[in-house]
């Protein structure tokens, strides 16, 4: 027979036990999420295909053909299409998570479940929507006659790096979004620059020596550098320094998001 | 252990008022609050630090000890804020005690509210397996419970039609037929019958009494006294967060009703963030100033409120409704009735009002009170900033006449005394 202690500022124990037994929310929520999305729209899914598609036409025309920025060995719509995928992936959880819970306050205030499920959702949907753009990818290689070397093996390792930047992120936001509704105004402006200041457009080699290791504290340096690295083959260096120091911080921001969560998520009901 | 559900001196504080507006929800009103603090601080380190007496605590829920044994149903009553919801949002986890500890022995589903999870855009199907994922059911068990649900919400016709479409009845059947398939140990439910319609009601309810018969243990919040006698074999009455009375149904509901009876006349609301403005407090007084909620037909008496007005509003109007308790409306009066000015707007600020009702002119028998402040506040379009909808009900008596000619049991909503005259 199963056992509930209710005590004041319960420290939560089993996050991941938690999780697990609520799986099937999560599964459902996202469905519900995908579905909803796509309801009443015309193309429905292709969606998923024509946005990562149209921003890689834009960038490559205007970095690469309007300011003739070098891509090395590789086409520069590959160039960018590799960076567009971590880059779509982040900003789609980052932005929904933002508002999961806000977007969600009537079950939140109606129901106990782990809150962390509502910005973990986020992460799913755009995990499926990465999916069906990476697809492209491929279409893309074949076009230029390329072929991925052994390092596409790294690439799950890479996703997991991508998943911990975006719901690390995306767990800060959230939580903060439910006292500060200001957040839900400020990420979509952060993720317009997002685009600019990392290396989305254009290749990280272009950032002066000097200046890299400053850029990598932008975790999502790492992550579009490692995709590249892995997807491009060919002569595609990684700046290791930079690549560890991204990786280091992307860790960091995941695990203290997860506290930060926690630690708030008792009060979400009563804020809301 | 032989109990079902067990709870040591339950409580809950909310924080209201100054606190709240302190934190604000909106960074730059922290940030320029903590950094005000702070520099408070730098220039008087010894000061005594102001934020602890702008807070003012609230115990929602104070030392509540309850313990159920398995198979009992037990039904919560009080009135409205006096904390038998917290106290199931407590239980049912959504938001965590100040004070206090509780155990739960067995599988628990709370309801709390029919269709939580429903998506408007979503079929009928799709979110009996939503709504069921949500309530906790797994994939599995809604599945096998899936064509007993159908049948149990009569829409089958419509199960794959968009919810948007339905009618709210139609919403509300899918979704109680959802809850009713709950299979737990412990059933938490607050005051989920009061919808839909009559013939819908007596089935739920019918639902209810099978799931009891189970021996499932129920905690039942309700306003419903039919309910709760029929359904519950023990009942708890709640008043100001505390427990006042438990015992067998009959007793309690009738110390329940002799509650309502002597409320004060005076009502004091919870601070509730209404952007504008908020009414703070209510009530009726008589011709001295003080709160009664009985009044003497042959006196004048007042009806009173108070607000606080959070930035200046402008076009404002603040209306009185005097109502009988069967909803019907007697007359408005608005602040603005005796002002000859084109505008009218209210500064910021605490704001008193009395409203004096003339000696025999509302006869005897109870009525209600209805408040509303309307206006523009902080350049937004003119909208019901606040209200209050018969929270207060009053009475007014007949206690000897001044005049002997004037008696009792006259007809009427209304008594005035006319001046006649004869040609």
């Amino acid at each position: 027979m199963s056992e509930i202690i209710i005590e004041p500022r319960k420290r939560v124990r089993h996050i991941w036990r938690e999780l697990w037994l609520y799986r099937e929310l999560l599964f459902f929520i996202t469905w519900r999420d995908l579905i909803v999305r796509y309801k009443q729209t015309v193309i429905g899914i292709a969606w998923s295909i024509v946005r990562p598609v149209i921003t890689m036409v834009i960038l490559t025309l205007v970095f690469g053909k309007l300011a003739k920025l070098p891509s090395g060995d590789v086409p520069y719509p590959l160039l960018v299409y590799a960076a567009m995928l971590p880059w779509q992936f982040f900003s789609g959880t980052f932005s929904v998570s933002a508002n999961s819970l806000t977007s969600n306050a009537n079950m939140i205030s109606k129901t106990y479940f782990p809150r962390i499920i509502l910005p973990a959702t986020a992460m799913l949907t755009s995990l499926v929507d990465f999916l069906i753009a990476f697809s492209i990818y491929f279409l893309m290689m074949a076009w230029y006659g390329m072929w991925p070397d052994w390092r596409i093996a790294v690439l799950p390792l890479l996703m997991i790096l991508a998943a911990m930047a975006s719901l690390g992120a995306g767990l800060w936001v959230a939580a903060l979004n439910v006292t500060y509704r200001d957040f839900a105004i400020v990420v979509p402006f952060i993720m317009q620059f997002g685009l600019y200041i990392s290396p989305v457009g254009f290749s990280s080699s272009l950032v002066p020596e000097q200046w890299r290791l400053l850029y990598s504290l932008n975790p999502m340096v790492g992550v579009i550098d490692g995709f590249r690295w892995a997807l491009l083959g060919g002569e595609t260096r990684i700046f290791m320094p930079g690549f560890v120091l991204s990786t280091c911080l992307t860790i960091l921001i995941f695990f203290l998001g997860i506290r930060f969560f926690y630690k708030f998520e008792r009060t979400f009901a009563d804020i809301i | 252990m032989t109990c079902a559900l067990k709870t040591e001196n339950i409580g809950k504080i909310y924080t209201i008022g100054h606190m709240q507006r302190r934190r604000g929800r909106n960074l730059r009103e922290t940030l320029v609050a903590q950094g005000t603090s702070l520099l408070q601080g730098l220039r008087h380190p010894f000061a005594q630090r102001r934020s602890s007496s702008a807070t003012e605590e609230f115990w929602a829920l104070r030392d509540i000890c309850l313990t159920v044994e398995p198979g009992e149903r037990v039904g919560l009553i009080g009135r409205n804020g006096a904390g038998k919801s917290t106290l199931l949002k407590i239980l049912s986890r959504i938001t965590e005690p100040t004070a206090g500890r509780a155990f739960l022995y067995g599988r628990v589903s709370a309801l709390l509210q029919v269709g939580t999870g429903f998506h408007p855009e979503l079929t009928g199907r799709e979110n009996i397996f939503l709504n069921g994922a949500v309530l906790g059911m797994t994939r599995r068990e809604i599945l096998r419970k899936f064509d007993e649900i159908v049948a149990f919400s009569e829409i089958e016709q419509f199960l794959d039609t968009p919810v948007k479409r339905y009618s709210s009845g139609m919403y509300v059947r899918l979704a109680f037929a959802v809850a009713a398939h709950l299979d737990p140990e412990i059933l938490l439910v607050d005051e989920v019958l009061a919808v839909g319609d009559l013939a819908f009601q007596t089935k739920c309810l019918g639902r209810m009494n099978k799931v009891a018969e189970e021996g499932r243990t129920i905690i039942f919040v309700s306003h419903n006294m039919a309910a709760i006698s029929r359904l519950c074999n023990r009942v708890v009455l709640f008043e100001k967060g505390r427990i006042v009375r438990q015992g067998d149904p009959e007793t309690v509901i009738q110390a329940y009703y002799a509650q309502a009876e002597q409320t004060s006349g005076r009502l004091v609301l919870p601070a509730d963030f209404k952007a504008g403005a908020q009414i703070e407090e209510i009530g009726v007084t008589d011709e001295n100033g003080l709160f009664s909620s009985i009044v003497k037909v042959h006196r004048d008496f007042f009806l009173y409120m108070r607000c606080r007005v959070h930035e200046k509003i402008n076009r404002a109007t603040i209306s009185m409704t005097v109502l009988t308790l069967d909803g019907t409306t007697i007359f408005v009066s608005r602040h603005t009735d005796a002002l000859h000015t084109e505008t009218s707007e209210l500064p910021a600020g605490d704001l008193c009002a009395r409203v004096r009702i003339p000696a025999h002119f509302l006869n005897t028998g109870s009525y209600s009170l209805n408040l509303q402040i309307i206006g523009q506040s902080a350049g937004k379009d003119r909208a019901v900033l606040d209200s209050v909808q018969q929270a207060l009900n009053f009475r007014v008596e007949e206690t000897g006449s001044l005049s002997p000619q004037l008696n009792a049991g006259r007809a009427g909503v209304v008594t005035p005394i006319l001046p006649w005259s004869f040609e």
